[in-house]
């Protein structure tokens, strides 16, 4: 169909001078396309990097805004006509956009940032926005390393790191960032000197201290994302509401085995962390990464979706991972995804909010961050050594220990029973009551389920727990004995 | 170049110091010539919406530019350019106003504070859209 386009006055120049143009179509998309093929310079004033219209770009059909309509798929017949008219916006004044223009790149950055740049998507617009950006990093743990390391590559320009731990043998499993030479190191060190090694053109902050209710307001203030790595239940609420209270998006990970999730919690715009999860699970009931277990290979595909999606939000990309909630499966390699919505009664992004600042997430939580729970009754307990000590002395006790077969064989303590915690009650009867029980597992967790579980199902002889279970066991008694 | 009178340039400044803590806004109605543009009237768009300004950006609406046009057309002149207020801030544009404005036409900032207009510079963005450029003003 033969359509008629009116040029705007400004943009004739970009039409060899002519003020209309007929073009053959059959959407109003499709007239702006023949527009742009025939007047290519007319198409960067119409269209974003993105190949969106730009937002201030209104095109009217016999004076009715497309967007009202079906957007450029709405049809056009023969004789239409189609205004472009801008909506003109105005002022450096407003928000926090003042002064907030973006830095220019270097040569060198430009040949570093190239695979980004020849793409439109990113350009050299987004890739000045990245280097504009700042992001904070709770945690440089699985998450946290291949998330920096994304980060850092793609030339976020500001990346704040929030860790207090130092790098253990067991990390290297999965925290790529860290390596043998930085054991014992801080790991904000060592993470700081990877991700420079990485990039020398960004900046990075450290903070190392243990991300509160007293200083996540004052931290996360200085950043435009916050990227949630933790691997516990307080910091992860704590990190929900002080994104929601400073109006930050949350970039959520979590793993444990092989199962990963992944969303972004952004109040403004769909559902928080409580809008999914209004209460955090009893103490306890969800084993962390260090009883369960995880494939290292996941944290770094779920670490890389959070560092993807980090990107595209500070790109202005569409379809992010808002209101949906991702889940892996890596054994089965299958993903799968949640509708999430915003709960209009949440308690902190909801309509009538009753958590207007930070609480003590620890209580919030029924325990302390990074503590065992404690059973509801008292445990007898005793320590490594001392259970030694007992031995040599050639005392008459059992051990039992409740951990699984695969545990079992990475190492042992001699001379103990295994019956593993799924099995304790059913196997009971293996378990003289006549003489003292100590139950072990790894780290003393299990184990003291275990003796709650055998005084529930009635088992009459004494049970004492083995305190740090056979971890504490390597430290303090037989170092021979791996620890895991 | 923009060729602009002293009466029309106190129109704006009187608008910019009337409207604060709000910005003002309004079209430059005159003729593109050969050596630049010539502004012979200014046509406030009134802020009737001076609350939700504050959070809309948008300061006029395509609407209102569509009948200043047709209000220009009846006195066959041409829309040359938009003039706005920067309310305690300086009169250059920012990189918001960059990404939403076209060549060709004058962009006309006016810096204001509670009881006088100062600085006041027009702009014209560079074709590639990379930047703005200050545009000669030239007070007739």
């Amino acid at each position: 169909m033969p359509v008629t386009i009116s040029i705007p006055a400004p943009l004739r120049q970009f039409a060899a001078g002519q003020s209309q143009i007929v073009v053959e179509a059959k959407t109003a998309g499709e007239a702006l396309d023949q527009l742009t093929s025939t007047h290519s310079a007319l198409r960067r004033h119409l269209f974003n990097d993105q190949n969106v219209l730009r937002n201030f770009v209104n095109v009217y059909l016999n004076d009715e805004d497309i967007r009202h309509a079906s957007g450029p798929a709405t049809p056009v017949k023969d004789g239409d006509t189609i205004m472009i008219v801008p909506s003109i916006a105005g002022g450096a004044v407003i928000e926090n956009e003042v002064g907030k223009s973006l830095p220019e790149l270097s040569n060198e950055e430009i040949m570093r940032y190239s695979r980004h740049l020849i793409m439109p998507e990113v350009g050299m617009q987004g890739q000045r926005r990245l280097k504009a950006a700042s992001v904070l990093m709770i945690g440089t743990g699985g998450l946290g390393a291949p998330l920096g390391m994304y980060l850092a590559a793609a030339g976020v320009g500001r990346i704040g790191i929030v860790d207090f731990d130092v790098v253990e043998e067991s990390n290297l499993q999965r925290q790529i960032i860290h390596g043998t030479k930085d054991l014992g190191r801080r790991k904000i060190e060592s993470a700081r000197d990877r991700l420079r090694d990485i990039n020398p053109h960004i900046e990075i902050e450290t903070h190392e201290s243990r991300l509160t209710s007293q200083n996540a307001m004052r931290l996360f203030r200085n950043y435009d994302i916050v990227v949630d790595g933790t691997d516990n239940f307080p910091t992860r609420y704590l990190v929900n509401d002080a994104c929601v209270l400073s109006g930050k998006p949350n970039v959520y990970g979590s793993i444990f085995r092989f199962e990963g999730q992944a969303s972004v919690f952004w109040a403004e715009k769909g559902a928080c962390y409580r809008c999914l999860y209004p209460e955090p699970p009893p103490p306890g009931l969800v084993p962390s990464c260090a009883e369960g277990g995880v494939l290292g290979v996941l944290p770094g595909i779920v670490g890389a979706i959070q560092a993807n999606e980090t990107i595209k939000i500070i790109l202005g990309a569409e379809d992010l991972l808002i209101n949906r909630l991702l889940l892996f499966d890596a054994w089965t390699m299958k993903f799968r995804e949640f509708k999430l919505r915003k709960d209009p009664k949440c308690p902190v992004c909801g309509e009538q909010p009753t958590i207007k600042e930070l609480i003590d997430y620890e209580e919030f939580c029924g325990m302390a961050a990074h503590q065992t729970p404690q059973p509801e009754s008292k445990l007898d307990e005793i320590s490594a050594t001392e259970l030694n000590a007992r031995r040599l002395r050639g005392e008459r006790i059992q051990i039992v220990d409740v951990r699984e077969p695969h545990e079992f064989e990475i190492a042992r303590i001699p001379g103990t029973k295994l019956i593993p915690l799924g099995h304790v009650v059913s196997r009971m009867n293996e378990i003289d009551p006549e003489v003292e029980t100590i139950v072990h597992c790894k780290g003393g967790v299990r184990s003291a389920k275990a003796i709650e579980a055998l005084k529930r199902a009635g088992f009459q002889g004494r049970l004492i727990n083995l305190k740090g279970g056979i971890t504490a066991w390597s430290e303090d008694v037989d170092p021979r004995v791996a620890k895991y | 170049m923009i060729k602009i009178d002293q009466k029309q340039l106190d129109r704006i400044r009187e608008h910019g110091v009337r409207d604060y803590p709000y910005e003002c806004c309004g079209l430059l109605l005159g003729r593109y010539g050969a050596d630049g543009k010539v502004v012979t009237e200014t046509y406030p768009i009134s802020n009737a919406r001076e609350e939700s300004a504050k959070r809309n950006r948008f300061l006029i609406e395509p609407h209102e530019l569509m009948r200043g046009e047709r209000y220009a057309l009846d006195k066959d002149l041409e829309v040359v350019g938009f003039y706005h207020s920067h309310p305690d801030s300086p009169a250059v544009p920012s990189q918001y106003d960059l990404e939403h404005a076209w060549p060709t036409y004058s962009y006309i900032i006016v810096s204001t504070t509670a009881d006088a207009a100062n600085d006041l510079f027009s702009w014209e963005q560079e074709p590639d859209r990379s930047r703005f450029n200050q545009e000669e003003l030239q007070c007739q």
